[in-house]
């Protein structure tokens, strides 16, 4: 699916390298020097790290013994300190300079890690930061292609596995390079021949240990799988119990369970015997590799050409390798995980966001609105809408009577921007002013929109209704709560305003919810209202005075009413009837109601069946 | 989601609530005991390394001979080949141990979350019990295993490595071994702030998730309230935060692991200079000072770690174990047991024909978790073959009369008679087995279809299986499936539409010609097609059953025999349609509201 959706992007391969050049020196913003304070540290720390074996070594062999003839520079430090002999009194002195080394490594240490730290969740952040900040900004039409799970999942663990990558992977792989480079490099000026047996089996070692990992790898995976079953298993039947007890199917649900959790323990047992494997047969290769460092350097030592003191440091720099090397093989093969992950994250970075045209502009949007021969489709070949014309006279009331389906909402979502609609289908006008050419955020600032299913944020009541204006103060909430009569609602809950609701909080009713909605659109004076079956769960009276509320609230406000409600529509200035993206009936309700259309039919059913209960009554 | 359990503030069981688990453990007892001895060898074999290290160099070296070279090779490789192969062995056993222990336990959990009331599941939240399920028994698993293993492994070295420097060099030994109690004090310091650091940690992670969350399913609303700038300013602020703590915390962990590097730095310095003179006539022992030195802060970090798993596991354990010990709250008694058998060995060769006569003798109910009856004095007659509604708005409480049919709940007072006689006087399963029952989410489980259907009756043939599609209307679905009845319907049915897998269900709830039909909310959450699919067959479907239909749509249940109308959890009318109208009350005022849509909907759809 990536792949399709990747060529539908439609990039060449090079203007997408030249996208993602830029996105990475965007992530890595603040980042850099941080990670260039790691890699020093890092090096520091690594050469105190051989610097330790060393003295211990010129204190065996030039202090202790004369087993090999100083370098005039070790030499001039030791004068310095007060001569070999003397030091060989007083191995205070040697063990306090390994102290400072290891005071100056463990500085070293620490600034690597804060470094590579700072580095790893500023990049970090930058990436969220940058993903959050472009899921807002890409067009609705683009969420409303992608699975809501996937892009979470994009946006959260492919970080995730992104960041292990840089501050583990990347940092660890880049340490035991340094390391092997830097003891390669002392274990050659002491003795050649024995650094090319100690080096010999270190390829063998990782590619050993890369061949276990392919296995232990897919196993994993297998592993992975098999517990996303088990989990899927119980997550079913904790979520179904009504019908697991309703059909008495304890029984079966406890077989299945039992045999999948057989089943998922005995790979990972089967799993267990190879990473064991894993584990001690690269200990045995390098124990054999100690051993063949051991046996030679014991016969270069008797032979003459390694002096005891270098043999000991030389065997610090082995253990120092052997352990760093045999993790090599894992973080290679998880290299390529790394990689999958940047590339879903960025699919969602090169995805194309919403823009305004350089020169939008900001005009009163107290005017009339005009569709002018408005078509859209969402998919090619099956047109929502089709050559609308309608003119929305200033502070006058729209009612749209539509079914389900008929583009009465596209309508809508077409003027607040949340479509774009395409130059050969048409266009809007606002006061004459295409809203093409108009700040997109102007516009929906000055659009109050509600939503039959609105969305809460999980924040505290108070947050949610003032949440499209910093400035509302503690009166406005209030009065935009009494009009959209949520009062009563907000009185009722032990918390008050200070109720946290949405996924995280308390449950709100349909009807509560969508007052909300409104309430939050009222909190300031809006030009323009759009109310989207927005009334559906309030009962009539109710609703009546959210009516009046809001035309004494916003007095002269331009208002579209999308409602199955005569009684709702009725009081608009001018009414449509929309069918299958046209408009098939315009006029007041006066008009309409003996028309002789749907509208009248709609309204005779609606009236008849007061007239039905009457009857009803009247007959018992 | 919140649950009271998770708020509970606990105390230090002792043994960090390892004792809790031994009655699980005893079929591991060997392998527990395989653990420990080959671990402790294991680690007694890494020991004796270094000494053969110092040979090499005190004997080759200094006397500069090779005449021991090959048994020296031979012994050296001996040393490597056992303790690879005693740590195979003994990590082998550990992660058998860990998984099938584990394996016991979830299953445990498991099972008694299958015996458990609903009134269990309503105060604990489903990410709260499939915690337990799932994650507590792997942790606990690795706990028990590989805690153990690193506990015995890492002492045995530290004591090994001990006794040789004691024998070796008594007073180099003490000095070296000094460092040990610093640097374990050391470690506890960090340890302790690390694990709540973390935790905060994992805390904000989740937070970032919700956003992100948040931020994609309510793109819609955010664009159209152009707030896109406020949004993102406080995800920033979120993300701030995480930088923060993170760094906070890896400059920590620098420290911690920086000061470790440093105590064995400074174990080495104290060997060269205390035992610097040792290097003269025996390099051999000094090396293995050096080695022994070095080798001793990876087991003292591990065994805090193992240390700290036990503190940290201590919660699972104890919220394991409340479940494993939480006694379900409406079973059967022991004598119906005796006589119909239990929810898993049934005794069906005793179970009685069930007519469909329900009845409710003044009944009161009270949510366990409640605080207020929401029935009193309820008494009500559903005799064989009527029809009774339930009606109220959303979230009004209406599923209670039905959960006290199907004994979800048992009456807190006063009873309920099926076909005449006390329900608890019969099984539990006998009445279930007996009911069918279509809820407002459709719920199917992974595989396929025909698995699905035959929930409703296990032994049901092709034919009556088609017939239940047929009846429910859902042989279309099953027909357009590229495998029919055997096509998977994926995780929880998700492969098929809320629709598709509505009808499926009400097919299952017909499979076994079910005496009393409960119908649920059963066309709340679909869609117009399906519900128009479904209503026309229900007239068909009720002929003959006690069904009981719980509904907000008023349209659907006219004809009703009777209809109780909840508001706020309690009834506050019932009586037939017109009757209900008539009085024009709380009923007719809904009425009248959905009345309207309803009819616009038909219209504009019909044309």
């Amino acid at each position: 699916m990536d792949t399709k959706i990747h060529s539908e992007n439609g990039a060449s391969a090079a203007a997408r390298r030249k996208t993602r050049r830029r996105l990475f020196a965007r992530f890595l913003q603040r980042a850099k020097r941080w990670f260039l304070l790691a890699v020093l540290a890092a090096g520091a720390s690594a050469l105190c790290d051989m610097l330790i074996p060393q003295i211990v070594r010129i204190t065996l062999d030039n202090c202790l013994s004369n087993a090999e003839v100083p370098s005039p520079a070790v030499t001039s430090v030791a004068d310095a300190l007060g001569g070999f002999a003397y030091i060989a009194k007083h191995l205070y002195i040697p063990a306090l300079l390994i102290c400072i080394l290891a005071g100056v490594q463990m500085l070293s240490h620490f600034l690597f890690t804060v470094g590579e730290a700072h580095g790893a969740e500023t990049l970090v952040k930058n990436m969220r930061d940058a993903l959050y900040e472009k899921m807002l900004a890409l067009p609705y039409a683009w969420h409303q292609k992608h699975r809501t799970g996937d892009m979470i999942s994009r946006c959260t663990s492919d970080i995730e596995t992104a960041k292990n990558f840089i501050s583990e992977q990347l940092t660890n792989i880049f340490r035991t390079l340094l390391l092997l480079v830097f003891s390669a490099v002392f274990m050659f000026s002491m003795h050649a021949p024995l650094s090319w047996i100690a080096l010999a089996p270190m390829p063998i070692l990782v590619f050993v240990s890369l061949l276990f990992h392919g296995v232990i790898e897919r196993g994993v995976t297998a592993c992975d799988e098999n517990e996303g079953i088990l989990s899927a298993l119980a997550q079913e039947n904790l979520t179904g119990v009504r019908v697991v007890r309703a059909f008495g199917q304890e029984k079966n649900e406890i077989d299945r369970f039992a045999a999948q959790n057989h089943l998922y323990t005995e790979l990972w047992v089967k799993m267990g015997k190879w990473i064991s494997a894993y584990w001690c047969g690269t200990d045995v290769l390098s124990g054999i590799q100690v051993l063949l460092v051991l046996v030679f350097g014991s016969i270069f030592c008797i032979r003459g050409g390694l002096s005891s003191g270098e043999f000991i440091a030389f065997l610090s720099y082995n253990a120092m390798l052997v352990w760093p090397v045999r993790e090599l093989g894992r973080m290679l093969s998880e290299m390529s995980k790394a990689g999958v992950s940047l590339d879903r994250i960025f699919y969602i970075m090169e995805a194309e966001a919403e823009r305004d045209e350089t020169d939008a502009c900001t005009p009163p949007l107290d005017r009339d609105i005009v569709f002018d021969h408005v078509s859209f489709a969402y998919t090619e070949n099956k047109p929502i809408l089709s050559d609308i014309n309608l003119t929305v006279k200033a502070g006058s009331t729209l009612g749209i009577l539509g079914a389900t389906g008929s583009g009465k909402s596209t309508l809508t979502l077409l003027l607040d921007k949340l479509y774009d609609l395409p130059r050969e289908c048409g266009s809007i006008h606002i006061g004459g002013v295409d809203i093409r050419d108009i700040k997109t955020s102007y516009l929906r600032k000055n659009i109050g929109l509600v939503l039959q299913e609105p969305f809460l944020f999980s924040r505290t009541l108070r947050e949610n209704i003032a949440i499209a204006d910093d400035g509302v103060g503690e009166a406005q909430i209030e009065a935009a709560v009494k009009a959209a009569a949520l009062d009563g609602a907000v009185a009722n809950f032990a918390n008050g305003y200070d109720t946290v609701v949405g996924e995280r909080g308390v449950t709100l009713s349909g009807g509560q919810k969508q007052r909300t909605a409104i309430a939050r659109t009222l909190t300031t004076k809006k030009p323009i209202l759009i109310f989207d079956d927005s009334l559906s769960a309030v009962d009539a009276e109710t609703e009546e005075k959210i009516r009046a509320a809001i035309s004494a609230r916003f007095g002269k406000a331009t208002v579209i009413l999308i409602s199955h409600r005569i009684a709702t529509l009725c009081a608009a200035d001018n009414i449509i009837v929309l069918k299958d993206g046209k408009i098939t009936e315009a006029g007041t309700h006066e008009d309409l109601k003996c028309a002789g259309g749907l509208y009248q039919k709609i309204y005779h059913a609606q009236n008849r069946k007061e007239d039905t209960a009457n009857e009803d009554e009247n007959a018992d | 989601m919140k649950t009271k359990t998770q708020t509970k503030v606990r105390e230090p069981l002792p043994f960090f609530g390892v004792g809790r688990l031994l009655p699980y453990l005893a079929p591991y007892r060997s392998a527990l005991l395989t653990i420990l001895s080959l671990g402790a060898v294991a680690s007694l074999f890494d020991t004796v390394l270094p000494l053969l290290q110092q040979y090499a160099l005190n004997h080759f070296v200094e006397k500069k001979t090779l005449d021991t070279l090959a048994p020296f090779i031979l012994a050296y490789l001996g040393v490597i080949l056992c303790a690879g192969l005693v740590n195979y062995i003994s990590t082998t056993v550990a992660t058998a141990v860990e998984m099938r222990f584990g394996r016991d336990l979830r299953r445990l959990a498991f099972d008694r979350l299958q015996t458990l009331s609903l009134s269990f599941y309503n105060q604990n939240s489903v990410g709260y019990l499939h915690a337990r399920t799932m994650s507590d028994t792997s942790r606990i698993g690795t706990l028990v295993s590989w805690s153990l293993l690193d506990l015995v492994w890492h002492s045995t070295y530290l004591i090994g490595a001990a006794v040789i420097m004691l024998i070796l060099n008594a007073r180099l030994a003490l000095i070296v071994l000094s460092v040990v109690p610093v640097l374990s004090l050391l470690l506890a310091f960090f340890q302790k702030r690390l694990t709540a650091a973390e935790r905060d940690i994992r805390e904000l992670k989740s937070e970032i998730t919700a956003d992100f969350n948040e931020g994609i399913t309510g793109a819609k609303t955010i664009k159209s309230l152009a707030v896109e700038d406020k949004m993102c300013r406080s995800f920033y602020a979120d993300t701030a935060q995480m930088h923060k703590k993170s760094t906070r915390a890896a400059a920590m962990r620098g420290a911690f692991s920086a000061a470790m590097q440093f105590a064995s730095s400074v174990a080495i310095a104290l060997v060269l200079w205390h035992g610097g003179v040792l290097a003269a006539h025996e390099v051999g022992t000094f090396s293995a000072f050096m080695a022994y030195a070095q080798g001793m802060t990876e087991p003292v970090r591990w065994l805090v770690g193992a240390i700290s798993a036990l503190i940290s596991t201590q919660v699972n354990i104890e919220r394991l174990t409340d479940l494993l010990h939480t006694e379900p709250d409406a079973a059967d008694t022991p004598e119906v047991i005796e006589k119909y058998g239990d929810n898993l060995a049934p005794k069906t060769e005793n179970w009685e024909p069930l007519r469909g006569d329900i009845a409710f003798c003044d009944v009161t109910f009270r949510y366990p978790d409640g605080e207020e009856n929401v029935l009193e004095h309820f008494s009500l007659q559903i005799p064989q073959g009527s029809h009774i509604a339930v009606v109220g708005e959303t979230g009004a409480g209406k599923s209670t009369l039905a959960s006290l049919i199907c004994r979800f709940f048992e009456p807190t007072s006063g009873k309920i008679l099926i076909d005449g006689k006390d329900a608890r006087t019969r099984s539990q399963l006998w009445l279930r087995k007996n009911i069918g029952c279509v809820l407002q989410t459709p719920h199917l489980f992974s595989g396929s279809i025909r698995d699905n259907l035959r929930m409703g009756k296990a032994d049901a043939t092709e034919e009556e299986i088609r017939a239940a599609l047929c009846a429910a209307r859902a042989d279309g679905v099953v027909d357009r499936l590229p495998d029919g009845p055997d096509t998977d319907v994926g995780e929880g049915g998700d492969l098929l539409s809320t629709g598709e897998k509505q009808l499926i269900c009400f097919a299952r709830a017909l499979l076994s010609d079910p005496k009393i039909l409960i119908l649920d909310e059963a066309t709340a959450s679909v869609d117009t097609l399906t519900e128009q699919k479904m209503q026309s067959a229900m007239t068909e479907i009720c002929k003959g059953r006690t069904t009981l239909t719980i509904a907000h749509r008023l349209s659907t249940v006219q004809d009703a025999d009777e209809i109780l109308v909840v508001r706020d959890g309690k009834i506050v009318e019932r009586g037939r349609h017109t009757d209900l109208m008539r009085a024009g009350g709380y009923y007719s005022a809904l009425y009248k509201k959905q009345f309207e849509y309803e009819s616009a909907a038909k219209i504009l759809k019909g044309n």
